[in-house]
This record gives structure tokens, C-alpha cells and sequence, in this order.
């Protein structure tokens, strides 16, 4: 068996987001909320991993689990290039390049402490994909722009 | 359907939070329509398009010439004002979240003219409420109508704005009126000099969507020589309720003052505009040139408003001769 596969190994079902640029899967693994997990769902990690695409790059294996389609928009923001495999009785079901939509809802924080959106209003934030590479947001409320998003997460 | 009547009627029911919701031909028809509104706003004709109608004064900020220059224009245009200007003494001191009142007002009134101290406010009521909201400042963000109103101070005393070279001076990071206002002087193809301290320049974001719009801007840190070839000087206060810093408010108060020893190396016609109030930005001794243009600047705020609010809930297909 090829020493790479030993690394992590295959899961039964699951999430895999490979090519994850490298040392972002930290943050891959905020977004997916490991502490909400319930007991089958092991989560396994590699970081630094040789990459033909990418140079280097960081895997992550979250077992009994399936991405909400917010927590994959996030994932979209902070690393554009992830693949997410869907695995079913260690078959993949579902391959899918993470794509950014037209708007991002309750994903990030408004970095503009004074926005209405973070203020105590019935409304989730919400921003409009402006610029998609380098990716831009501007708030929808109102029209702040943030290219940071890993310090504004929801 | 000719182009004007065509604004006209798009503008009908509308929201008007930023002034990028506006085409130039939906601000053309507006500033044609306010020079219209003139002798109606100076009481000397009479005109009763909103007889019908209710409007709600949402303002939970401070304010004078804003709130009472729409007052007024609702007045001359024969509508009835509703008008929260204590938020103290409303529901939102109980907690009520604003959505909500905007939800309640939008059953109470034909349209709602907001100030709010938080930036998207606007943008947040236009969704609560299903009558029209129009922006009357919200935060350091927008205020549409100032622009509305400045576009129609330059306009009346040039007869365009395509060309004029106009001076934006003092805070240009903080100042709420500014950077709409160079947007939309942009759309017009006027040329813009910057000039400011250099803590409060134009933020690059800003500039940058100004160049790709096709914007001449030009930076000119020396007064004298930006006064010198300008048509329009446009003269705003530094606020310091905008500054994250007292020190950095400190560090820039008081930097720059417009009185007639600077004004005498500029043109003959240059104006100057304020959006008022003045802090000491302007000498007394201006008033009396014929370059202070802020007085008539602040009149104007009346027809404009008026032009705006007979867009939004008048008949959409009448037109005033």
C-alpha cells in the first residue's frame, strides 16, 4: 500500500475537503464546528501534504458527517480551492469544486462594528460577491467591503 | 415613452437609500424637476400633489435643516408629516428593534424619510417596510438627498456639471456627504481635486471605484493652488463623533479655514458649498462675497426634496410646467 494512504485513512462515510491551501485547515475545521460533532464523527487531519496542484496542501476527513450548503460557502471564502467528496460505504457519491454564490448569508460578520446588521435586528448578515478573484464582499446593508474573512466569521 | 417620463415613472414607489440607486437620467429628472419646484418651495406658488398623503419623519439622530427642510417640503407640497424626533421618548427606548418600528410606520404613513446613527439602517428599513424609505443619513454612510441637493447647487449656478472642476475639501475618509458626492459628480464627467490633511484622504476603496468609473481626479494638498482654476470649492466639517479617536480628531481640527485672502486668487464665479452646520471651516466674512453659495445650497434642500417626494408618491405620469 502506498505510504501517502497510510497517512489518513479511507472512511466509511463521510466529508472529505481536499486541497485545502496549505495551513488553512484550522479554519476549515472552525467552520465544520468539531466541538458540535457528535461521537461517530471523527475527524482526521493532514497538513502539509505534497500536491501536485497545488505544491502543498492540507486534507480534511470528518467521518459520519455532510456539509450544510452554509458551512460550504464559508469553506468557498477562506479556502476557493477545496474539493468536497461526499463518501458513501467508501465510495465517493459526490465530488464538487466549492463555489461561491451570488450572495453570502449569515456566514461572516459585518467587520463594520457600526453596521445595523450587528446591531440586536431580527436580520442575518448578508453580503454581495463583487470581485471573485482575489474574492471581494461588500455588505449588503451597508456596502462595507471585507477581503479578510477568516477574522469574521459567524 | 421619452426617457424623462420613463425616470419619472421608475422612480415611482422607490426606496432611496444611496445615490448609486439613481440612473443620471433618474438624477437629471430630479434636478429638472426641483428648479420646477422653486417658486413652490419659496411659497410664491401653490401646488398639492401629496394632499392625500402621510409621511413619516423617522429620525433617531439629531438633526435641523435635514428634518425640517423635508418637513417643510411634505408642507409645501400639501402632504401631513408624522414625525418621531425624540427616539427617546418612543418605543425603541423599550428595546423595540428598528425593523419593527419601520414595520409599524409603514402602516401609518405613505412613505418613510429615515435618519439613523447606524450605517445600513436605510437599507435594512427599506425591507421592513413596504412603503417607500428614503435615506435621510444613516451613520457615516449615506445621504442621498444632500448630494441631490448639491448636484443642484452647482447645477443652477452653471447651467452643468459636466466639466466643472470641483474642489473636495477637508475630510474625505469620514465625511457621510463626500463620498456620494464624488460619485456622483463622476457620473456627470466633472473633474475632482482632492484636497484634505493627509489622515482624512479619499479611502483607496472609494478612489478606486471612482477611476474605473472614469473619474479625472486630481490631489492637491496646498489650498491656494486648488482654489486657483476650481469652479466649485466644496467645503466640508471635520466631525468628531466620526473619529475612533479623540487624538486623531485633535491631531486634524481646526487645519484648514476658507476666508476671502484665499479666496482672492480664485475665479470670478467660483462658488463655495457646506452642508452645514459650519464649524469655523468658512470665515463670516465670506457670506458676503458673491462666492458663498452654502446659504442658497441649504435653501434648495427644500425643492429638491420636494421634487423627490412627488417622484416617489405623486402621480407618476404628471408633470409640473
Amino acid at each position: 500500500m502506498p505510504v501517502r494512504e497510510l497517512r489518513i485513512t479511507p472512511i466509511k462515510n463521510g466529508t472529505v475537503i481536499d486541497h485545502i491551501s496549505d495551513g488553512l485547515a484550522l479554519e476549515v475545521l472552525k467552520i465544520i464546528g468539531v466541538q458540535t460533532l457528535d461521537k461517530d464523527s471523527t475527524v482526521s487531519v493532514a497538513l502539509h501534504v505534497r500536491s501536485g496542484k497545488l505544491g502543498w496542501k492540507d486534507i480534511v476527513k470528518v467521518e459520519n458527517m455532510e456539509l450544510s450548503p452554509r458551512k460550504v460557502n464559508a469553506i468557498a471564502l477562506i479556502a476557493p480551492t477545496a474539493t468536497i467528496s461526499i463518501i458513501r460505504e467508501f465510495q465517493v457519491r459526490e465530488k464538487r469544486v466549492v463555489d461561491l454564490p451570488e450572495k453570502i448569508v449569515g456566514v461572516l460578520h459585518c467587520p463594520n462594528l457600526n453596521c445595523i446588521s450587528n446591531q440586536a435586528e431580527p436580520v442575518e448578515s448578508e453580503f454581495d460577491v463583487v470581485e471573485r478573484k482575489p474574492v471581494v464582499l461588500t455588505c449588503a446593508f451597508c456596502d462595507r467591503r471585507v477581503d479578510d474573512f477568516l477574522h469574521h466569521l459567524a | 415613452m421619452g426617457t424623462s417620463l420613463a425616470a419619472r415613472m421608475s422612480l415611482h414607489g422607490r426606496d432611496v437609500v444611496s445615490i448609486r440607486d439613481l440612473s443620471r437620467s433618474e438624477i437629471e429628472v430630479l434636478l429638472a424637476s426641483a428648479r420646477r419646484m422653486i417658486p413652490y418651495a419659496e411659497g410664491k406658488k401653490v401646488t398639492r400633489p401629496l394632499a392625500d398623503k402621510i409621511v413619516a419623519m423617522a429620525f433617531f439622530e439629531p438633526s435641523t435643516r435635514t428634518r425640517l427642510s423635508f418637513e417643510s417640503a411634505v408642507h409645501r407640497l400639501g402632504g401631513t408629516c408624522i414625525t418621531i424626533a425624540d427616539p427617546a421618548a418612543s418605543s425603541v427606548r423599550k428595546g423595540e428593534s428598528l425593523s419593527d418600528t419601520i414595520h409599524m410606520l409603514s402602516s401609518y404613513a405613505d412613505a418613510i424619510v429615515l435618519r439613523h446613527p447606524n450605517e445600513g439602517s436605510a437599507r435594512l428599513a427599506g425591507r421592513a417596510s413596504d412603503r417607500p424609505v428614503i435615506n435621510a443619513g444613516d451613520g457615516a454612510g449615506q445621504h442621498p438627498t444632500q448630494t441631490l441637493l448639491d448636484l443642484a447647487t452647482m447645477q443652477e449656478a452653471f447651467d452643468t456639471l459636466s466639466g466643472l472642476r470641483v474642489v473636495l475639501l477637508g475630510d474625505l475618509k469620514y465625511g457621510r456627504t463626500v463620498h456620494s458626492l464624488a460619485y456622483a459628480l463622476a457620473l456627470f464627467g466633472a473633474q475632482l481635486v482632492l484636497s484634505s490633511p493627509p489622515s482624512l484622504r479619499l479611502p483607496d476603496e472609494v478612489r478606486d471605484q471612482l477611476e474605473h468609473m472614469g473619474a479625472k481626479i486630481q490631489e492637491e494638498d496646498q489650498l491656494h493652488r486648488a482654489v486657483r482654476d476650481a469652479d466649485v470649492l466644496y467645503v466640508t466639517r471635520i466631525q468628531k463623533e466620526r473619529f475612533p479617536d479623540e487624538a486623531d480628531y485633535l491631531k486634524v481640527a481646526g487645519s484648514y479655514r476658507i476666508d476671502n485672502a484665499i479666496l482672492a486668487a480664485a475665479k470670478p464665479r467660483l462658488i463655495v458649498l457646506h452642508p452645514l452646520p459650519r464649524a469655523g471651516e468658512i470665515a463670516p466674512e465670506v457670506d458676503a462675497t458673491p462666492h458663498a453659495a452654502y446659504f442658497r445650497q441649504a435653501f434648495l434642500a427644500v425643492p429638491v426634496r420636494m421634487a423627490l417626494l412627488e417622484a416617489l408618491l405623486g402621480s407618476p405620469k404628471r408633470t409640473r410646467r
